[in-house]
C-alpha cells in the first residue's frame, strides 16, 4: 500500500484542493495538502529506507494503459534503489516546502489553488521517478512541466510572470522533441519501452547502426543523445538553460521545489535511469560529460555577477546540475544522484532562505537595496550560512562530500573529457564559494541600503517558515556524512544493486577513491579561497568591485547579459519566427487560404450574384432572348446528346 | 386504348369546374360581402373536390379516349395541388381585404388555376396538356396582376403573359412537330413512335420545345427570367400561390412527359435535365444573394428548389421520382409557411417586403421570427428539419443513379443558398428593429403554425408521406 500511497496522496491532495478549495476555504486547503503530503512523506521515507537498504526492490503494476499490438505501456510503480532514493528525497522535501508555503503565501489571494499546483507537480515528479516505462516516465516528465508553467504563471496578473512561464514551457518543448524522438528510437530498437525489456533487448543492438544527420551512426548512440536532448530541456544545460533564470517570477516555494531541488533534476535522473544505454553509446557520454562541465563553469560566472538573490542562486543550480551531467557522464552516476540529493538538502535550504529574506525585506529581490540586516533575522543569517557553506564544499558539510566525490570521479575517469570537466568544476567551485559569499555579505551586512520604511518592518520570519528551513539545514549539514558510503562508498554496488549499469572498463567510481591528495583537497582549497575573495572585495574594499567592473566594462557586461543567450536566441530563432509566422499569418493564410478559401469565395459569390443579378434587366425583350438561347441550347444538346 | 368516355373518373374535376361556376354566380349576385361568403364556399369546393380524388380510386384508369388517366401519381399530385391552392387561398383572405382587393372573383381565378392544374397533371395526350396548361395560365395571369391599380401588379402580369405566352408557342410549336413526326399525340403512341426507330431530328427539336415550354412554367434557368419580377410584383398572397401550386403542378407534368411519351430518349433528355437542374440550383443560390427585396428572394429561392427537384427528375428512376414527390410536397409546406410570414409583414397598415423590416423580430414578435427561422432553416436544408430530408433523397437518388457531380454541385449550392437564408435570421434576431409589425390575423398564424408544426415535426413521422410518394412513383415508371 505504501507504494502506491507515496505517489497518490499528494494527487488526491491536489484534486481536493483544487477542485474544493473554495469551500474548504484557505486553511482547509493548506490542512489538506499538507497532511497529504505528510503522509505520502512517511510512505516515502519508509520506502527509501526499505527498498534502498533493506534491498527490497519491487514494482507495483496498477492497469494496462496502453496495449497496441507489440506496443505495451503500464500505469506501474518501479521502487529499485534509483527510484526509492529520489521518491524519499521528493516526498521529503516537498512536504517541508509545503509547510514553509503555508507562512510564505499567507497573504496570497489563491491559496487553496497554490497548494493544489505544488501537490499535482509533487504527484506528476513521483510518477515520473517511479515509472517502470518510457511512456509512463514521458507523462511525468510533462505534468511537472505543466505543473512549472502553472507555478511560474501563479501570479498571472504579471507580465513577466506569464511571459517567463510561456519561454519555460516552450524551450522546454524544444528537449521534449528530442526526449519524444529518443523514445520512439529505443521503441524502434528494441520493440518495448518498459524499463526491463528494454535493457535487456538492448544488448543485442549494441551494433545496429541507423543513417541520419547524412552518416550512418550506432543506433545506441544516436537514442541516447535524443534522450540527453530531453533532460538537458528540463535540467537547463547550457543552450536550453535560458528558462531557468526567469523561471524565477514563480512563488520562491516553487523555485525551492521545482526549480532546485526536484524538477530540474529530472534530467539527471534520466540519464541515470537509462544508464544502461548510455553505456553502450560513449559518444553520448562525453557529449553530456562536456555539456554538463561547460554548463557548470558557465552558469557559475554569471552567478558572480548578478543582483536580484533568487537569480544568482538560479544560476547555482543551473550550475551545480551541470555538475551532477559531468558525474553521469564520467560514469559516475552515483556520485550525479548524491550530489542531486545532498543538493536538493541545501539548495532548497537557501532558496527558503532567499525567500525568508524576501519575506522580510518586503518583497525587495535586488541584493543592492538589502544589508545590514543580519542582526535583525539571525536565525534565517545563521540558515543561510549552513547553505552557503554545503554550497561551497566547506568540509564535513553535505556538499563537500557530494561535489569532491563527482570531481574524483571526472578525474578518476582518466580521460580527456574527464580532465575537461574536472577543471571546469575547479574553477566553477571557486567561483560557487565567490559568488555565494558575495550575496551572503551584500545582503546581510554592510550599510543599509534600502529606505527606512522597508528597514523598519524587517523581522524574522514565522516558525512556519524558519522550522522547515531547521530541517533543511540539518539535512544540509549531514545528508553528505551520512549518506556517502552507502551511495558512493566503496561498496556502491551493494547498495544500487540493478538500477544503475556501469559497462565494465569504466570505472572512474572505482578511481574516484584512489586519486592523489591534491585532487582531494583542491576544491576545498578553491571553496575556501573564493570565500576569501568575496570577504576582500566586498567586507574589506567594498568601492573596489565597482571599480573592477568598471575597469573591465566588456567582460562585466558579457557576464552580466548572461553570455547574451537570451539576444542570440531572440535574433537566431524568435524573430526569424516572428517574421516567418508573421509571413504565414498575413500572407499564407489571410492572403492565400482566406483570400482564395473562405473570404474569397465569399467574395467570389457575391460578384457571382451581381453579375446574375445584373442579368435581370425587367425588359421583356432580353427575358425572351434569353429563353431563345435556352431552347437552342437546349436542341443542339439533344440533337448531339452529349455537353 | 378505350374508346370510351368513361367520364366518371375525371368527376373531381368536373365538380370543381362546375361548383367554380356557381361560385361565381352566388358571388355576382350576392349583395355584400361576397368575398368572404365566396372564399368560404371556395374552401368547400376545393375539400369537396379533395375528397372526391382520394375516394376516387388510384386507378390506373383513362378517360375521354384516352386523353386523360388517373393513376397513383396524378392522385398525389393533384392532393398536393389542393392543398397548396387552399394555402394560398387563407394567406389571401385578410391580405386582399386589407390592400382593397378583396374582389370576389379572385377565389374563382384560384379555383380555376387549379382546376388547370389537375388536368394538366392527368393529361395523358399533348392536346389534354396544353388545353390545362392554358387554363391555369391565363388564371394565373389575371391573379397577377390583381391589383390592378398598382403598377407593379399589371406590370407583372403583363410580362407573365407575354413570356407565357412565348412559352406555350414553343410547347406548341414543339407539340406539333412531334405530331408530324409520330403522327399521333398520344402520350402512349410518342412512346411507340420514339421506341421503334432511332429518333428522328423532328422529334427531338420538337421534345426540346415541349421541354422548354414545361421549364418555363416550374421557372427552371434559362426559362426562369420572369419569376422575379412576376413573384415581386404580384400582391404577396399571389406570389405565395404561385410559388406553391403551379410548381407542383408543372413539375407533375414535367415528370409525366419525360418518364412517358419520352422515355426511349431518356438517355438525350437526361442531359437537358442535368444542365437546367444545375443551372438553377447554380442561380437560384447565387442571385438570392443580392437581394433587398424578400419577395424576389423568394423568388430566386423557388429557382433554387426547382432545380433540387429536377436532380431526382434528372436521376430518372423510381427512386428518383420519389424523391421530387417527397421534395415537392416538402417544398410545399415550408414555402407556404415562409410565405405566410411574408404576408404578415405589415408596418402601420401597410406592406412591407424589404428584408430589414424583418430587423428585430426575434424581440417583438417571437413566434414568428422562430416559425421563420424554422423555415429558412429547413429550406436551407439543415437536419432535423423536414427541408434536409427532402435534399436528402434527391441527392441519394442522384449518387444511386451514378449522377455524382450533379450531387456535389447540389449540395455546394445549398452552401450558397445558407448563406441568404441563415442572413434571414441573423436580421431577425441580430439587427435591432424600429418599429415592430401589425398584429397579424388569425388565419395566417395558423397557416404558420401548422406548416412550422408540420416542418419541424416531419423528421419524427416520415413514413406516411414516404409511402404515398413511393405508390406514386411506383404508379409512373413502376409498371
Amino acid at each position: 500500500m505504501i507504494e502506491t500511497g507515496a505517489v497518490f496522496f499528494p494527487l488526491l491532495g491536489a484534486i481536493i484542493a483544487g477542485f474544493f478549495g473554495r469551500s474548504l476555504g484557505d486553511r482547509g486547503a493548506q490542512l489538506v495538502t499538507v497532511g497529504c503530503m505528510a503522509l505520502a512523506a512517511a510512505c516515502g521515507v519508509a520506502l527509501f529506507f526499505d527498498v534502498a537498504f533493506a534491498g527490497n526492490a519491487r514494482t507495483v503494476v496498477l492497469a494496462t494503459w496502453i496495449d497496441s499490438g507489440s506496443f505495451e505501456a503500464n500505469w506501474a510503480l518501479r521502487y529499485d534503489t534509483l527510484s526509492a532514493v529520489m521518491v524519499g528525497m521528493v516526498t521529503f522535501i516537498s512536504t517541508l516546502i509545503h509547510i514553509y508555503s503555508v507562512g510564505y503565501m499567507s497573504h496570497d489571494r489563491s491559496i487553496p489553488r497554490f497548494m493544489a499546483y505544488l501537490s499535482l507537480f509533487t504527484f506528476a515528479m513521483l510518477m515520473l521517478v517511479t515509472a517502470d516505462n518510457l511512456i509512463q516516465l514521458f507523462f511525468g516528465w510533462e505534468g511537472v512541466g505543466l505543473a512549472s508553467y502553472l507555478l511560474i504563471g501563479f501570479w498571472f496578473d504579471r507580465e513577466s510572470a506569464n511571459r517567463a512561464a510561456m519561454k519555460a514551457f516552450i524551450v522546454n518543448r524544444v528537449g521534449d522533441v528530442g526526449f519524444a524522438l529518443g523514445i520512439c528510437g529505443v521503441f524502434v530498437l528494441t520493440d518495448s519501452i518498459a524499463f526491463d525489456a528494454v535493457f535487456a533487448a538492448l544488448a543485442g543492438h549494441g551494433s545496429t547502426m541507423v543513417s541520419a544527420f547524412g552518416g550512418e551512426v550506432r543506433a545506441v548512440e544516436l537514442c541516447a543523445v535524443l534522450l540527453f536532448i530531453g533532460a538537458m530541456g528540463k535540467s537547463a544545460q547550457l543552450g536550453l538553460h535560458t528558462w531557468l533564470p526567469d523561471a524565477m517570477e514563480g512563488p520562491t516555494p516553487v523555485s525551492a521545489l521545482i526549480h532546485a531541488a526536484t524538477m530540474v533534476t529530472a534530467g539527471v535522473f534520466l540519464v541515470a535511469r537509462m544508464s544502461p544505454l548510455f553505456e553502450m553509446a560513449p559518444v553520448a557520454l562525453a557529449l553530456v560529460t562536456i555539456i554538463g562541465a561547460s554548463t557548470a563553469l558557465f552558469a557559475a560566472t554569471i552567478g558572480c555577477v548578478q543582483n536580484d538573490i533568487k537569480r544568482i542562486i538560479a544560476y547555482s543550480t543551473c550550475s551545480q546540475l551541470g555538475y551532477m551531467f559531468f558525474a553521469a557522464g564520467v560514469s559516475a552516476y552515483p556520485a550525479a544522484i548524491f550530489h542531486l540529493f545532498t543538493h536538493a538538502f541545501f539548495k532548497a535550504l537557501l532558496f527558503l532562505g532567499a525567500g525568508s529574506v524576501i519575506h522580510a525585506m518586503s518583497d525587495e529581490q535586488d541584493i543592492r537595496r538589502m544589508g545590514g540586516i543580519w542582526r535583525k533575522i539571525p536565525a534565517t543569517y545563521a540558515l543561510m550560512w549552513i547553505g552557503n557553506l554545503a554550497l561551497a564544499g566547506v568540509p564535513f558539510f553535505a556538499g563537500f562530500y557530494s561535489k569532491d566525490m563527482v570531481l574524483e570521479a571526472a578525474w578518476g575517469a582518466h580521460t580527456a573529457v574527464g580532465q575537461y570537466a574536472f577543471w571546469c568544476g575547479i574553477i566553477a567551485a571557486f567561483l560557487t564559494a565567490f559568488y555565494s559569499w558575495r550575496l551572503l555579505i551584500l545582503t546581510f551586512h554592510g550599510e543599509p541600503r534600502a529606505d527606512h520604511h522597508v528597514m523598519e518592518h524587517v523581522h524574522e520570519s514565522p516558525p512556519v517558515m524558519v522550522l522547515p528551513l531547521v530541517v533543511l539545514a540539518i539535512g544540509a549539514v549531514f545528508a553528505g556524512a551520512v549518506f556517502y558510503e552507502p551511495f558512493v562508498g566503496h561498496h556502491w554496488q551493494d547498495f544500487w544493486r540493478t538500477a544503475i549499469v556501469v559497462a565494465p572498463g569504466n570505472d572512474a567510481m572505482e578511481n574516484a577513491h584512489h586519486v592523489p591528495l591534491w585532487v582531494k583537497w583542491l576544491p576545498v582549497v578553491m571553496g575556501v579561497s573564493g570565500i576569501a575573495l568575496a570577504y576582500a572585495l566586498y567586507m574589506g574594499a567594498p568601492g573596489l568591485p565597482a571599480r573592477i567592473a568598471a575597469r573591465f566594462q566588456g567582460v562585466y557586461q558579457f557576464l552580466l547579459n548572461k553570455w547574451y543567450f537570451d539576444e542570440l536566441y531572440d535574433a537566431l530563432f524568435v524573430r526569424p519566427s516572428m517574421v516567418i509566422g508573421r509571413a504565414l499569418w498575413k500572407g499564407g493564410d489571410g492572403a492565400i487560404i482566406d483570400g482564395f478559401g473562405p473570404d474569397g469565395i465569399a467574395a467570389a459569390a457575391k460578384a457571382t450574384a451581381s453579375k446574375v443579378v445584373k442579368l435581370q434587366t425587367g425588359l421583356v425583350y432580353h427575358y425572351a432572348f434569353a429563353m431563345m438561347i435556352g431552347i437552342v441550347v437546349l436542341v443542339t444538346l439533344f440533337a448531339t446528346g452529349r455537353f | 386504348m378505350t374508346a370510351t368516355m368513361n367520364w366518371t373518373i375525371a368527376a373531381p374535376e368536373l365538380v370543381l369546374a362546375c361548383a367554380a361556376m356557381a361560385i361565381l354566380m352566388v358571388g355576382v349576385f350576392a349583395r355584400r360581402d361576397a368575398w368572404t361568403m365566396v372564399s368560404m364556399l371556395s374552401f368547400g369546393a376545393l375539400l369537396g373536390t379533395a375528397v372526391l380524388v382520394i375516394a376516387g380510386g388510384q386507378g390506373p384508369a383513362v378517360a375521354f379516349s384516352g386523353l386523360f388517366v388517373v393513376d397513383g401519381f396524378a392522385v398525389f399530385a393533384k392532393v398536393l395541388i389542393l392543398l397548396a391552392a387552399g394555402l394560398g387561398l387563407l394567406l389571401a383572405l385578410d391580405w386582399h381585404q386589407r390592400e382593397g382587393i378583396a374582389r370576389f372573383e379572385y377565389p374563382i381565378i384560384v379555383l380555376l388555376a387549379t382546376l388547370g392544374m389537375m388536368m394538366m397533371v392527368s393529361a395523358n395526350d399533348l392536346m389534354s396538356l396544353y388545353v390545362g396548361l392554358e387554363l391555369s395560365s391565363l388564371a394565373l395571369y389575371i391573379a397577377a396582376s390583381f391589383a390592378r391599380d398598382d403598377l407593379r401588379s399589371t406590370e407583372a402580369g403583363l410580362k407573365y403573359f407575354m413570356l407565357g405566352a412565348l412559352a406555350s408557342g414553343m410547347l406548341l410549336y414543339g407539340a406539333s412537330l412531334t405530331y408530324g413526326y409520330a403522327g399521333t399525340t398520344r402520350f402512349a403512341g410518342i412512346a411507340e413512335a420514339l421506341g421503334t426507330a432511332p429518333a428522328s431530328a423532328g422529334l427531338v427539336v420538337g421534345l426540346c420545345f415541349i421541354a422548354a415550354g414545361l421549364a418555363f412554367k416550374v421557372s427552371a434557368v434559362p426559362f426562369h427570367m420572369w419569376t422575379p419580377d412576376v413573384y415581386e410584383g404580384a400582391p404577396t398572397p399571389v406570389t405565395a400561390f404561385f410559388s406553391i401550386a403551379p410548381k407542383v403542378a408543372a413539375i407533375a407534368l414535367f415528370l409525366r412527359v419525360m418518364t412517358g411519351p419520352f422515355a426511349p430518349v431518356i438517355a438525350q433528355w437526361q442531359q437537358i435535365i442535368i444542365l437546367i437542374s444545375a443551372a438553377s440550383m447554380l442561380v437560384g443560390a447565387f442571385a438570392a444573394i443580392g437581394q433587398t427585396n424578400v419577395k424576389r428572394l423568394m423568388a430566386y429561392s423557388s429557382i433554387g428548389h426547382v432545380g433540387y427537384a429536377l436532380i431526382g427528375l434528372a436521376a430518372g428512376d423510381e427512386a428518383g421520382i420519389r424523391a421530387v414527390l417527397v421534395y415537392m410536397a416538402i417544398y410545399v409546406v415550408m414555402n407556404a409557411g415562409a410565405f405566410g410570414c411574408i404576408v404578415a409583414m405589415r408596418k402601420g397598415g401597410k406592406a412591407t417586403e424589404r428584408i430589414e423590416d424583418l430587423a428585430g423580430l426575434g424581440s417583438t414578435a417571437p413566434m414568428m421570427a422562430l416559425a421563420m427561422a424554422v423555415f429558412m432553416f429547413s429550406m436551407a436544408g439543415i437536419p432535423p428539419l423536414a427541408g434536409f430530408f427532402g435534399k436528402l433523397y434527391v441527392f441519394v437518388a442522384a449518387v444511386q443513379a451514378g449522377l455524382w457531380p450533379l450531387a456535389i454541385l447540389g449540395v455546394l449550392a445549398s452552401v450558397v443558398s445558407a448563406f441568404y437564408y441563415l442572413r434571414i435570421v441573423k436580421v431577425m434576431y441580430f439587427d435591432a428593429g424600429d418599429v415592430a409589425l401589425d398584429a397579424r390575423p388569425a388565419s395566417i398564424s395558423f397557416v404558420v403554425a401548422a406548416t412550422g408544426a408540420a416542418t419541424v415535426l416531419f423528421a419524427a413521422l416520415p413514413a406516411p408521406l414516404l409511402g404515398a410518394a413511393a405508390m406514386a412513383a411506383r404508379s409512373l415508371v413502376g409498371g
